[in-house]
């Protein structure tokens, strides 16, 4: 098919699409006006019954924290799916990346970028740590100060060069955190039923609603959740970067 | 006025669609899947959105302050990791396609093939 004839069978589509879309999303509540009982029920039950003041934490982690864990683990299988589909191919070796080597040479890293890059080293750590601790008190979670902490990994690459990266981040060592925080999840969903309940249901102390050690088992699974994707964007993005800075194919110049 | 928000999320759906059709390199065909996918994002806040209605957390304000519905909130989160997973697979498949065929035109593809 060619480009333009693609291009007008799917305007024609899109045409009847847009219509159906458009007469379907007239017959919704109008904007601003909320119907559905589940979300002003959870409002106002939630922070009594598990003394999280972030709703949504307590939506994701426990209300729905079975599905949550299916999330984390397509998470996991990307990882892993990434990983398998950039692996070194038959035909390719690695090389020591040579950042030196006379016809790779990388554009220098300008010294600003250097400066803000170690500069904003430690407080995105610290940030990405607080995002993650804090997830049932305030906007935030393991998934989203995991990406914040793997930004770290970023900075390093930005400020150094490839094997500094190379040099902080072990790889075992991210396997294994990614690992643990994947078995994590179902560790703290199996002492549910340890203390005999069902799977997941809490059963820590719930202690008193706005402080950091409350909520239950929010903050565990919030933490193995933060060291899960935190060190799967850590591999992802190394994947990456292996796939220009080291592996070549044959015939490659070096 | 009230239907805006909704429209926005068809317009960014087929808008991603005509790029994903039109598309002739592999990696913008994968940003333009990330269009579709945040028409889903403002869909979903869209249905659950109250007027007036503040985040649904009770740190700062007292329980039964009127806010949005958690529950979308909580969709939208799932949404986006699957939305960067889905990228970070398709991000891959691209670079061993440019490996094998050492372009990421989808028509010099088809000269290939023929």
């Amino acid at each position: 098919m060619s480009p333009s004839l693609r291009r007008r069978v799917f305007l024609v589509a899109a045409a009847v699409a847009g219509a159906l879309l458009v007469w379907g999303l007239s017959g919704l509540p109008d904007y601003g006006i909320y119907r559905g009982p589940y979300g002003d029920v959870l409002n106002a039950v939630a922070v009594g019954e598990r003394h999280a003041t972030n709703v949504v934490a307590a939506v994701t982690f426990d209300y729905r924290g079975v599905d949550t864990m299916g999330e984390e683990y397509i998470l996991f299988a990307a990882v892993i799916g990434v990983a398998i589909l950039l692996r070194a191919q038959r035909d390719e070796r690695e090389e020591a990346p040579d950042e030196d080597a006379a016809d790779r040479r990388a554009p220098g890293t300008s010294n600003a970028v250097r400066v803000l890059g170690l500069a904003l080293l430690g407080p995105v750590v610290l940030f990405g740590i607080y995002v993650v601790a804090h997830g049932h008190l305030s906007p935030g979670g393991g998934f989203q100060g995991g990406v914040v902490l793997a930004t770290g990994a970023l900075l390093v690459y930005l400020s150094g060069e490839y094997v500094t990266l190379r040099r902080v981040r072990p790889e075992a060592l991210l396997d294994l955190a990614e690992s643990s925080g994947a078995a994590g999840y179902v560790a703290v969903g199996l002492l549910g039923l340890a203390a005999g309940v069902t799977f997941l249901e809490n059963v820590l102390p719930l202690g008193q609603a706005g402080t950091l050690l409350s909520s239950g088992m929010i903050p565990l699974i919030n933490l193995a959740v933060g060291l899960e994707v935190a060190a799967g964007f850590v591999l992802l993005l190394s994947e990456f970067l292996e796939q220009t800075l080291v592996v070549r194919r044959p015939g490659e110049q070096t | 006025m009230s239907l805006l928000p909704y429209l926005i999320a068809a317009w960014l759906f087929l808008v991603g669609l005509y790029g994903i059709v039109t598309s002739r390199n592999l990696v913008h065909a994968v940003v333009c899947l990330s269009v579709v996918q945040s028409s889903t994002y403002i869909l979903l806040l869209a249905i659950g959105y109250e007027r007036g209605g503040t985040a649904p957390i009770f740190l700062d304000v007292p329980v039964g302050t009127r806010a949005v519905d958690p529950v979308v909130s909580a969709l939208t989160l799932t949404d986006i990791v699957v939305g960067a997973t889905v990228s970070a697979l398709l991000l891959a498949l691209a670079v061993q396609t440019y490996k094998r065929h050492g372009t990421l035109d989808t028509e010099e593809f088809r000269s290939v093939r023929d």
